[in-house]
This record gives structure tokens, C-alpha cells and sequence, in this order.
């Protein structure tokens, strides 16, 4: 296995741990933030920005490249119509399903089966999307 | 506002930012979610949205990534799990339909909660901050008008 490949799966075992421990792997719990009866959806993500922000924004200033060799760039994506249209059709479907793509990867893993079928439907969605608007 | 209090919120994104930071700090990569569809279908797909750059060079590690995200929840279900293995109650129908949009939309976004929601916010992107504003206010008016049409 490349280096890469096993640091990506350590991560994704450390990330699809905690989307279960915070219970996000549950629709439910999702579609609970957005009846807005449970908030801890967002403290879920402040708790995981912090991490997140010391590792792009700090770390970079005091290691000048990562570890294993490519380059430290922050994610930027440029402002335009698509990347809003398309947040509005995701927070429709994360509306109607309470799911999510990590979300319903690690709801396989928690035993979910019938989020397979939402997975499935993701990759039918991306597809549309790349085969016909892109 | 917490009806289930805050514990398993805190520890739980705790993991998921330790997740992407162990992965950015060791390879610049940014340790995102919905890219995997798109780079995983340039696999059967040869029209060049799919078979861009971005895609090739990043699907087998996402193949990676996605395997460790269901195989961690697995981990966590068959160790310190109070509930154990678990099934929704959410209609089928809600997850396909749902679902369908949620790749679609993630792709025409570029990002999904964990993209622009964790990597872009952490990255300080406006586009980000706009996109999740954005998905967070339609996914609860999308609730509001399930819930209004009694579905």
C-alpha cells in the first residue's frame, strides 16, 4: 500500500469514528438540527473547524511542507453561481434524505443498511450532474 | 437545544478534525467527502469531466479514505457503542430521493459539509461560508415544508 493510501485510511477510520461517536452516522440526529430541536450539529463542526484551523492556518508556519512530500494550500474555491445553485439542490437533498456523503459512508459501517441506497443515489446524482451540466 | 447534551458532539468532531488535520499535516491533502463519487466514476467513465486531472490523481486514495470512514463507524459500533448496530426509520424513498440530490448538488458545489463545511471554513473561503449558509438554511426549510406537507 503507497504511504498515502494508508495515511487516507487511517484517517477515514479516525474520521468515520468520530461521525459515529457523534452520532451524525443517524439521519435522525441530522434532520433533528434541521427541525432545529438539537444544535449539537454545529458544535460537532466548531469542535472539528478547531483542529482543523490549527492544521491549515498554524502548522504550515512552523513545518514549511507536509511530512510525506506535496505542497501546504489552504481550500479555495472561486465564488460563483454553481457553487451556490448547488448548495441550495444539496441542502435540499440532505433535507428530504439527512444524509450526507461521510455521513452515509460511516452509517454503512454502523450497521445502516438502507443508506446504501442513498450512496447509491449520490453516485447517480453526481453522475447526472458531471454527464449533463458540466 | 441539546436535548441529548453535548459529550458525544464535542468527542465526536473532535475525531473528525484530528482526522483531517493528521491527513493535511502529512500530505497537504485535504481529507474531504464528495469528490469521491465523481473520482470514483472516472473509473467506468471516460467523457472528461470525469477523467480530469483532480479526479485521477486523488481516486485511489479516496477509495482509501471512504473504505476507513465506514470501517471507523464499524469500529466504534462494535466497541463503545451504546446502541450497537442500527437501522433508520427514515423512508426509503427520502433516502434515494434525497440522496440523488445530495450528488448531484455536492458536485455542482464542489464540496459537501465536509468540504466546504470543515477544509473550506478552516481554509477561511468565502465560498465556503456562503455554501454552507446556504445549504444549512434550504436543508431546514426543506424540514419545515416536509413537515408542513405531514411527510
Amino acid at each position: 500500500m503507497k504511504q498515502q493510501n494508508s495515511v487516507l485510511f487511517i484517517g477515514g477510520i479516525i474520521f468515520g469514528f468520530g461521525l459515529a461517536y457523534g452520532k451524525m452516522s443517524q439521519p435522525e440526529i441530522v434532520l433533528s438540527f434541521l427541525e432545529r430541536t438539537d444544535f449539537g450539529l454545529i458544535v460537532l463542526m466548531a469542535a472539528a473547524f478547531s483542529f482543523a484551523f490549527v492544521a491549515i492556518n498554524i502548522v504550515p508556519r512552523f513545518i514549511e511542507k507536509p511530512i510525506l512530500g506535496g505542497q501546504y494550500k489552504r481550500r479555495e474555491r472561486t465564488l460563483s453561481k454553481n457553487s451556490i445553485i448547488g448548495a441550495i439542490v444539496f441542502g435540499v437533498g440532505w433535507g428530504i434524505s439527512g444524509l450526507c456523503p461521510g455521513a452515509a459512508i460511516s452509517s454503512v459501517g454502523v450497521g445502516n443498511l438502507p443508506a446504501l441506497a442513498g450512496i447509491a443515489a449520490m453516485f447517480l446524482g453526481a453522475y447526472v450532474m458531471g454527464r449533463y451540466f458540466s | 437545544m441539546f436535548p441529548l447534551g453535548l459529550t458525544s458532539y464535542i468527542i465526536g468532531g473532535a475525531f473528525i478534525g484530528l482526522a483531517v488535520a493528521f491527513v493535511y499535516i502529512l500530505t497537504g491533502i485535504h481529507a474531504t467527502q464528495s469528490t469521491f463519487f465523481t473520482s470514483t466514476l472516472s473509473y467506468f467513465v471516460k467523457r472528461p469531466y470525469f477523467q480530469r486531472d483532480t479526479n485521477l490523481k486523488s481516486r485511489e486514495w479516496r477509495l482509501f479514505f471512504a473504505a476507513g470512514v465506514m470501517l471507523g463507524a464499524l469500529i466504534y459500533t462494535l466497541t463503545i457503542s451504546p446502541d450497537g448496530f442500527w437501522v433508520t426509520s427514515v423512508p426509503m424513498w427520502r433516502l434515494i430521493f434525497g440522496g440523488f440530490l445530495v450528488g448531484f448538488g455536492t458536485r455542482l458545489s464542489s464540496g459537501c459539509t465536509s468540504g466546504h463545511g470543515i477544509s473550506g471554513v478552516a481554509s477561511l473561503s468565502t465560498t465556503s461560508v456562503y455554501a454552507v449558509l446556504t445549504f444549512i438554511a434550504t436543508g431546514m426549510i426543506t424540514v419545515y415544508l416536509l413537515g408542513v406537507l405531514g411527510l
